[in-house]
């Protein structure tokens, strides 16, 4: 039995596959060749711990969001939606690392470049849509479009 | 002995892309919503339509089937094809579960009237959440593929591998549906 911890492989950095991965992979691959597990595992050695830890946090940041918008807990609409995003986003980075098990080492860091690159993508993406569209929306009412006329 | 670059490993990087290009696909979509979400255009709205209690239900669902399917990793890890069979056969109820209540969920609204070509806000919902299901909906069909695959030829390191990407298909459609069940359904019915 491994030791109850997240543990990732030792690809990054200098010192690559040594004789503590080797040593992993023995230990863990039943009945198997210890070798062809251990890579088609890619680097992450999964537990049950991760799992358990990932699900609950999930839950938790899951139940209080419903809980805030069903009870109404806040009473302005701003402060909801504020307060249930930010535990979106919390919740987001528990997947990611419990359930994706994302972390700065898999690929050696391609994985979290890749990751890194697109979400500067989808937040130009949505920021740049609602502002444009919030000021065009804004531009096209009918009383702007008669100040646009005076000013001219 | 230098085996970082293993080709197995690049099967799943370069599964970790097309997730991240999925990512772009839905990023358009909820930015479509973003823009869209309150055009009603008369027609009713996401605090008259959403019924909170399902969707804490379907998310439930959705959230047990991502910690069912680690169980089954932890199977296939331990070399254990039974115990693999039997979590990866669970998560797919649960996913099948989902895609229930979901589908049991647009019937219901297209049968009030409030189908997709009523307003912009409906289209574009029908889109975004439409477009998670039928990524659900594919990785079941995948799951049941694979336990096929797995059952009849063992968890050869092909399988595990095939096995290890569907679980980053899977979990990332969790991580979708965070965003959908945060910004369309809690912040759709406030006030």
């Amino acid at each position: 039995m491994s030791a109850p911890v997240q543990v990732t492989g030792d690809v990054a950095g200098g010192h690559g596959h040594g004789p503590s991965g080797g040593g992993r992979d023995g230990h863990s691959g039943h009945g198997h060749g210890g070798d062809g597990h251990g890579h088609s595992a890619g680097n992450t050695h999964f537990t049950l711990r991760g799992y358990a830890t990932g699900f609950f946090a999930a839950v938790f940041l899951t139940a209080i969001p419903f809980w805030f918008v069903m009870g109404k807990t806040f009473g302005s609409s701003t402060t909801t939606a504020a307060v249930i995003l930010a535990f979106a986003a919390v919740q987001i980075v528990v997947h990611m690392i419990y359930f994706l098990h994302m972390s700065p080492k898999s690929e050696g860091g391609w994985n979290l470049l890749a990751l890194l690159f697109t979400v500067m993508l989808v937040v130009i993406a949505l920021s740049g849509s609602l502002w444009v569209m919030y000021h065009l929306n804004h531009n096209m009412m009918p009383d702007s479009m008669m100040n646009m006329h005076n000013m001219s | 002995m230098t085996r970082e670059h293993h080709p197995e490993n690049g099967t799943l990087f370069g599964f970790w892309l097309y997730l991240m290009s999925d990512c772009l696909v839905f990023a358009c979509l909820f930015a479509t919503y973003a823009v869209l979400g309150r055009s009603y255009a008369g027609g009713p709205t996401g605090s008259e339509l959403f019924d909170l209690p399902l969707v804490a239900v379907n998310t439930s669902l959705l959230l047990l089937s991502s910690i069912t399917y680690g169980f089954a990793m932890l199977e296939m890890q331990r070399g254990r094809l039974r115990g693999t069979l039997v979590w990866l056969g669970i998560t797919g109820l649960l996913g099948a579960g989902f895609i229930g209540i979901e589908l049991t969920e647009f019937a219901h609204l297209i049968h009030e009237g409030a189908g997709p070509q009523r307003s912009a806000f409906l289209s574009s919902f029908f889109t975004l959440v439409g477009t998670h299901g039928l990524h659900v909906t594919f990785g079941i069909v995948w799951l049941i593929t694979l336990m096929v695959q797995s059952a009849r030829h063992g968890l050869i390191p092909e399988n595990r591998r095939r096995l290890m990407c569907l679980s980053m298909f899977w979990h990332f459609l969790d991580v979708v549906w965070i965003g959908v069940f945060t910004f369309v359904y809690l912040m759709g019915v406030l006030p």
